[in-house]
């Protein structure tokens, strides 16, 4: 075999396993749908949105932890999302090249991928502790601080996307700095600020762990955030590890339900990220 | 008269305007800063009150914590070793496995791939990533951790179960669950956040390095391995660092498939603990108080390790910005 032949070779061989690999990465998510597909879809009934989980043995739904995980994801978006936006502004516009805020983004980076089981001690230490139960305020407090990191970071990357020329007009006009920011940095940048916070979402509508020190569960249908909530990912966590066959397809049934919404999310947030004005 | 008149009205009205103006403007920074600084007091935050909550647990039991095997809520001895150990192997495994994959998907997607199925590709290992670890956990348990028990773990005993030298790391009965299971699933969860990093840092190595080096008539192999992966190294290693902390921390899809022993067994095929894995499963059940601050020391113990990953994986992804590949 000549040197160029076996040159050849080596290329294919690493261009083949490359292509392996890929193919085994999208084997990955195809296997892991497909299993969600023929495992929920006969669970996903009329019973499913409108029942109680049930006790073992019995039929029911997951209404009660759709319920909860729906309330404590808004409260959490309510609460992050302002918090994330202003905080990714002052990074973006008010700090430029400061010492501070390079502190600040490299902290917020370390958050985006800490564990979240930790922040769940850490509000199950600061709220739960203090407060004498598990909440549904706790979980939602959780969820939030999970979102905050998120929203920063793309906020941040978004305004500086908007080209300074933008700012300059604005301050020629005489328009002040917070005018500038707000009617004109926001507005240009509104579709990936919009893709943060749709990724933040989807993030904690599938967070468990959080949640297990803080909202815990409530097998019965709870509107009181003062009390322990039901929440989906904590329902299915249970059920799947039951022995119970009606609780194990319920929570394949909740498995569905919470990816198609994350997956939707997702693709949602991609397509928004789309249309955006301001490129990357 | 007249005109001078409204003119004074005009400008102290201007003035009026401009003051109020600088005062939301001050508001407004210092508004946004604020809340900028907020994200370094939740840092803070957490690190008090794991420290408060662990301090019972660390009193008690000081540095032999770190040490010991015993994990027992009957006589309250608690020992981190196991679940420790069961974090750091589950990681290294499932490192083991994504690394290469990761590298191999981002090769394909930078230097392969025909540019319209790039975006859906891109996407479709992103969406990996957006799928909750509970998904993965749900699946790990009922899909793969069987399918392994018939398949895999019995050919892996088989072969290298009699091996001198590693063949005590493939020895027991094939469970399904256990320390291999969970290294899988951990690799399969990692594997999206490696290799879209990786796919960034390939990205960015200049167009003019890459053609130089066609131009001297090098295959595309040799292109990746003599310029793009000199050039990223310290990136590459960022991606995997990143990938290693999410290993590290991850919860619910472990606690699922790892069968929840806090034993150390040498086998990979035996059932184990990690760190997180005994939080999720033990934190409803701990009874005293000194398993609960046991438990947040554990949880203390995994933020310190995380962090440090994690600092670290941040310098070298900086390190690589700042045009300083190798």
């Amino acid at each position: 075999m000549t040197r160029y032949q076996r040159r050849k070779l080596a290329n294919q061989v690493a261009l083949g396993l490359s292509l392996a690999a890929t193919v085994c990465g999208l084997a990955w998510l195809a296997a892991i749908l497909i299993t969600l597909l023929t495992q929920g879809l006969s669970a996903l009934t009329a019973d499913l949105f409108t029942q109680m989980t049930p006790p073992p043995g019995s039929r029911g739904g997951l209404l009660n932890a759709i319920y909860g995980s729906f309330i404590m994801t808004a409260l959490a978006t309510l609460i992050g999302t302002p918090v994330g936006i202003l905080a990714g502004t002052y990074l973006a516009e008010y700090s430029r090249g400061s010492r501070l805020a390079e502190v600040i983004r490299f902290i917020n980076d370390i958050l985006l991928s800490a564990p979240s089981i930790i922040v769940g001690l850490f509000v199950y230490e600061i709220v739960v502790v203090r407060v004498g139960h598990f909440s549904g305020w706790a979980g939602a407090l959780a969820l939030a601080i999970i979102v905050v990191p998120v929203v920063v970071r793309t906020t941040e990357d978004m305004l500086r996307l908007v080209p300074d020329s933008l700012r300059e007009a604005a301050a020629a006009l005489g328009a002040p700095k917070w005018r500038a920011v707000v009617q004109i940095s926001y507005r240009a940048a509104l579709q990936g600020i919009v893709t943060g916070i749709m990724l933040a979402v989807a993030r904690i509508s599938g967070e468990t762990a959080p949640l297990l020190f803080t909202a815990l569960n409530n097998q019965f249908w709870s509107t009181d955030l003062n009390a322990p909530m039901a929440n989906l990912p904590v329902v299915i966590f249970q059920f799947a590890l039951s022995p119970y066959s009606d609780w194990q397809s319920l929570a394949w049934g909740g498995a569905l339900l919470i990816t198609f919404v994350i997956l939707t999310l997702n693709i949602g947030a991609r397509v928004i990220a789309s249309w955006s004005t301001v490129k990357r | 008269m007249t005109g001078i008149a409204a003119s004074s009205g005009f400008e102290a009205r201007i003035g009026y305007w401009a003051r109020s103006q600088k005062r939301y403007d001050t508001a407004f920074r210092l508004g946004t800063a604020l809340f900028a600084l907020l994200v370094l007091v939740l840092l803070g935050g957490v690190i008090v009150a794991l420290v408060d909550g662990a301090a019972p647990a660390l009193a008690k039991f000081k540095l032999g914590f770190l040490v010991t095997e015993e994990w027992n809520p009957v006589t309250d001895e608690f020992g981190a070793l196991a679940p420790i150990y069961g974090t750091l192997v589950t990681s290294a495994i499932a490192m083991l496995i994504a690394v290469p994959i990761s590298f191999g998907i981002a090769l394909f997607i930078t230097e392969l791939c025909p540019p319209w199925l790039k975006r859906p590709i891109g996407t479709a290992i992103e969406l990996l990533a957006g799928i909750p670890s509970i998904i993965y956990g749900i699946w790990g348990l009922f899909v793969l951790a069987p399918l392994l028990q018939e398949t895999a773990q019995p050919l892996l005993i088989e072969s290298l179960g009699s091996l001198p030298g590693v063949g005590f790391l493939f020895a027991g009965p094939p469970l399904g669950i256990g320390v291999f299971t969970a290294g899988l699933i951990l690799a399969i969860m990692v594997l999206p956040f490696i290799a879209s990093v990786m796919r960034d840092v390939f990205e960015a190595v200049p167009a003019l390095l890459k053609e130089s080096a066609y131009g001297l008539g090098a295959t595309t192999w040799e292109v990746v391995w003599s310029v793009v992966l000199p050039y990223t190294r310290s990136g590459m290693m960022g991606g995997i660092m990143l990938g290693l902390g999410r290993a590290l921390g991850e919860t619910m899809a472990v606690t699922f498939v790892i069968g929840n022993a806090h034993r150390i067994h040498a086998s990979l095929f035996a059932p184990g603990t990690t760190i997180s894995a005994a939080l999720a499963n033990e934190f409803a059940e701990a009874t005293t108080d000194i398993y609960l601050s046991s438990l947040v020391a554990l949880g203390l113990i995994l933020f310190l390790i995380t962090f440090s990953v994690l600092v670290l994986a941040k310098l070298m992804l900086q390190r690589l910005q700042r045009g300083l590949g190798t």
